[in-house]
């Protein structure tokens, strides 16, 4: 993509900067989107319709509320540290954009081929927390504070099964590329990993029930990290009001609410990456079989997008069934259970990629 | 179960110092008159005795009797002068079934009843209304302040028949 | 220099999403521990027990509507029982009938308001809109009886405002099997779910003797296992002709007690109310019900207590009256004003979060609170 892009037009800075700016092109659609999914999905499990006025079925609401979000007057109260208060939405949003500079799109583009793909993504992630932090200390609102001190503890703590469950992936497949990783996954959708993967022989068989396990605690361990319900106490409303995010009006809060559905496909692609088999057809591709091959990255574009809106569909599916937990079952939850899992889990997988 | 003129026995038979009155008078509840400043220790006997055992009380709550004088100052507004004010406890038994209600009366012009809290966990609350709406002070309470007008009013005791709606709260007009 | 801590003062503010209305909690916490509770009352107090010593009897009616605004029938129907009791009148079989009916369905919206917020302070955001989809249909039925949604001044002293609509039988009765499986189905969202028990099991215990001595009533005493209910234990009206049960709280997933024991008693207690109504809506008897209302209200002097049942707890009435067209004084012991008290002592050693829960399962009205 950077090479075509070069050649276009003659200037190699222009060029990257274009190939880095292109997920901007899809976090801001697929937000658009993703609040209207979310609406409608929430509407209909709740036996109401949800928006139907603006546009077909109300998918122009999203549009509608930006406009209104950018007229609010930024309210920001005397008693906060302007520095810091005006910084953190944007760090948030940077720790959720980064990522996507790593996800690959199609076999023709990725925003950038790191060997090192996943470690990257991890680290990079971590920024959320910091930006948080700053959000709900900044504030000077003890709510804001409960809120960011909650976040901060659950971020962190889930990002250990995690790393745990990639790490096992990375054993079993021997590479931290996630490009690579979607390239191995090619030609059927047996090749998936969650089905064990391109080998076929004992290990694939051996190995199927605990990339189940490894899927589940990795897509758990994911809804903590975004923040979303049953894990939701950082922006618990009935009883924090909003939690880190609740000084913040107009277009500051719109960039948390971008970073936060940002971040949920971040997760739901890297889950699919891992899993499920990237930008990869479960079918083949018609573009192969019509023998129109520039048609091929589209097709690929549309399955990664499809798989990612999936999980999230799945993301919002269990945030309007489930209720939410506690802090400190949070934290039980996280230490007592899905570490030891995860290492055990670690630990056979390791074992049976030997084989 | 008892009726109340057994329990008014059973009373006189254990405070023979304390008077006692029953009032069967008035339709529909009859009622016993106990003194304001030994209702402690009666409602502890009440509460403990074995053929009593009033566990739990209903009702607390504080009447403005007006039987004083209506006298009518410089400025024409009514005040009461003399009289008494009431509270009314009335008890029930989760075990044996049977009720009692139960007056004491104090004077207008420095209201004092016994406390109960200690007895019954529930006239906390029941006795900061009184306060807050009449003006009883309950002794030995733990805790006696306003509980449903705020903290601050200064106009006095909201459920007396001669009180007066003041002009200005805290700078806002009160009537309109 | 040696580090100090201090313990942190928190308010749960008048406007606050789970407070159940404009309800100040001052919580002392140590960390997220919760040392003390302080409640602070008095934001919504409209003066009723003044109002009510200046309007005749019969005026009085709406204004008793408005203290619990989410069980109307039931606070004009311990008024109209109190009243009915100083003047010694006794209203027509058609009036008990139809007072019960509308009772209980009134007891069954109330506990369906209960249940849906509740489960909304835990964090579950959908059986909050299940529960009021069946709301309307029983303010569907009281409006085709007396217009109202919300506020009714239906029950008269000595009768009704209205009599019941031609089709409020028949609607009523597909009401019943409508309503049986929609019970079962918020049981298999929420009341089971592991989460919810987790949340709820083993949090805010009272103790039955505690529960006394705070004058506790309602759903809260009978969660912790004491079987008190004034509909057997006190019957007022005809409540003794029909069968029903009273569910107690036995500490199925935590202790006896606990928040979840007081929610599975509501649950429990729509699925009785529905039985109630079973049983007498082919029973009504034929009558005018307007017959027995007197012409000027003006009972004798002299001074009544009584209780009723309200979904909340014990509603009780003190009417104290001078001879004349209007009460001398008018007392309400309000269940939920009551309830409330015991709030200090169930939180005390538990998280902010439990708070949030212990207060949400007393279900409380600022209404009724504050008066």
């Amino acid at each position: 993509m950077f090479e075509w892009l070069s050649d276009l037009t003659g200037n190699q800075i222009l060029a990257a900067f274009i190939s880095a700016a292109l997920p901007v092109a899809f976090i801001v659609p697929f937000v658009i989107f993703a609040v209207w999914l979310e609406r409608k999905v929430s509407a209909h499990m709740q036996d109401r319709l949800g928006p139907m006025r603006v546009g077909w079925h109300g998918w122009l609401q999203t549009i509608a509320d930006f406009f209104k979000l950018i007229q609010k007057e930024d309210i920001v109260s005397s008693e906060v540290d302007k520095k810091f208060f005006n910084m953190a939405p944007y760090l948030v949003f940077i720790g959720s954009y980064a990522v996507y500079a790593a996800l690959p799109f199609s076999n023709s583009y990725i925003g950038s081929n790191i060997d090192l793909g996943l470690f990257y993504i991890i680290a990079v992630s971590g920024l959320v927390v910091a930006g948080i932090l700053m959000a709900g200390w900044a504030s000077n609102n003890k709510y804001s504070l409960y809120g960011a001190m909650r976040s901060a503890a659950q971020i962190v703590s889930y990002e250990i099964p995690t790393a745990l469950v990639i790490l096992a992936m990375v054993m079993f497949t021997g590479t931290l590329s996630l490009a690579k990783l979607s390239d191995l996954q090619t030609s059927s959708f047996w090749n998936w990993y969650i089905f064990g993967g391109p080998d076929w022989g004992w290990s694939k068989l051996l190995v199927l029930p605990f990339m189940l396990v490894a899927f589940l605690l990795f897509y758990i361990s994911s809804l903590a990290e975004v923040n979303r319900t049953p894990f939701d106490l950082p922006e618990a409303e009935s009883e924090l009001v909003a939690g880190y995010h609740t000084e913040y009006s107009g277009m500051k809060f719109a960039m948390f609410f971008l970073s936060e559905y940002g971040n949920m496909f971040a997760v739901s692609a890297i889950a699919s990456v891992l899993f499920f088999g990237g930008y990869q057809s479960p079918i083949g591709y018609i573009g192969n079989s019509l023998g129109i091959s520039w048609l091929v990255p589209f097709e690929q574009v549309f399955w990664f997008a499809s798989k990612g809106i999936f999980f999230v569909f799945v993301q919002m599916w269990l945030r309007w069934t489930l209720p939410r937990v506690r802090v400190d079952q949070l934290m039980t939850l996280c230490w007592k259970y899905l570490i030891p899992y995860a290492f055990v889990n670690l630990i056979i997988i390791g074992i049976i990629s030997l084989i | 179960m008892k009726n109340p003129q057994e329990i008014l026995e059973i009373l006189k038979a254990q405070f023979p110092n304390l008077e006692f009155q029953l009032d069967a008078s008035l339709p529909v509840e009859t009622f016993i008159i106990a003194d304001a400043m030994a209702i402690n220790k009666i409602s502890n006997f009440l509460a403990e005795n074995e053929e009593l055992l009033f566990d739990s009380l209903m009702n607390l709550s504080g009447v403005d009797d007006a039987n004083g004088t209506k006298v009518k100052d410089e400025e024409g507004n009514e005040t009461i002068n003399g009289g008494t004010l009431s509270v009314y406890y009335h008890l029930y038994s989760t075990k044996i079934g049977h009720k009692i209600t139960v007056r004491v009366s104090t004077a207008r012009e420095n209201p004092e009843v016994e406390s109960v809290e200690n007895v019954w966990k529930t006239a906390n609350w029941h006795e900061r209304e009184a306060f807050d709406m009449f003006g009883i002070k309950f002794l030995n309470h733990s805790d006696l302040r306003r509980i449903l007008m705020p903290y601050d009013w200064e106009a006095g005791y909201p459920l007396r028949k001669d009180y007066k709606n003041p002009e200005f709260y805290q700078g806002m007009k009160v009537t309109y | 220099m040696a580090l100090k801590t201090e313990e942190l003062v928190l308010n749960m503010g008048p406007q606050h999403p789970s407070t159940h209305g404009v309800l100040r909690l001052e919580l002392e916490l140590e960390g997220e521990v919760v040392k003390n509770v302080k409640p602070h009352l008095g934001y919504l107090h409209r003066c009723f027990e003044k109002h009510a010593e200046a309007m005749t009897y019969p005026q009085v009616i709406p204004y008793t509507d408005r203290m619990d605004y989410l069980a109307s029938m039931y606070n004009n129907f311990g008024y109209v029982v109190a009243v009915e009791k100083l003047l010694g009148i006794q209203v027509p079989e058609r009036v008990e009938y139809i007072r019960v009916i509308m009772g209980e369905l009134q007891r069954i919206a109330s506990h369906l308001v209960a249940l849906g917020t509740y489960g909304l302070d835990i964090g579950a955001f959908t059986p909050f809109l299940y529960c009021f989809i069946d709301r309307e249909k029983i303010l569907n039925l009281f409006e085709i009886t007396c217009g109202a949604r919300l506020l009714y001044n239906y029950m008269w002293v000595g009768g009704l405002s209205h009599d019941i609509h031609p089709d409020f039988v028949r609607l009523t009765k597909e009401f019943i099997p409508y309503f049986r499986p929609r019970i079962k189905e918020l049981n298999d969202l929420l009341t089971f779910n592991k989460i919810f028990i987790e949340r709820t099991a083993n949090i805010g215990v009272l103790p039955v003797d505690t529960a006394i001595n705070y004058g506790a009533s309602g759903p809260v005493l009978r969660g912790s296992g004491f079987r008190w209910d004034l509909r057997k234990n006190d019957p007022y009206s005809i409540y003794d002709r029909f069968d029903f049960d009273i569910p107690v709280g036995q500490g199925l997933v935590g202790t006896v007690g606990d928040c979840w024991d007081r929610y599975y008693v509501r649950v429990q207690e729509m699925e009785q109310s529905l039985r109630i109504i079973e049983q007498a809506i082919d029973n009504i008897p034929d009558g005018d019900v307007q017959s027995a209302i007197p012409k000027r209200i003006k009972p004798p002097k002299g001074m009544v207590y009584s209780r009723v049942e309200n979904p909340k707890g014990e509603l009780g009435y003190f009417i104290i009256s001078d001879g004349s067209t209007s009460p001398f004084r008018v007392k309400v012991r309000a269940p939920s004003f009551v309830n409330l008290s015991v709030l200090g002592e169930m939180s005390k050693g538990h998280l902010v979060a439990d708070v949030v829960a212990i207060l949400g399962s007393i279900d409380i009205v600022l209404g009724e609170v504050d008066r």
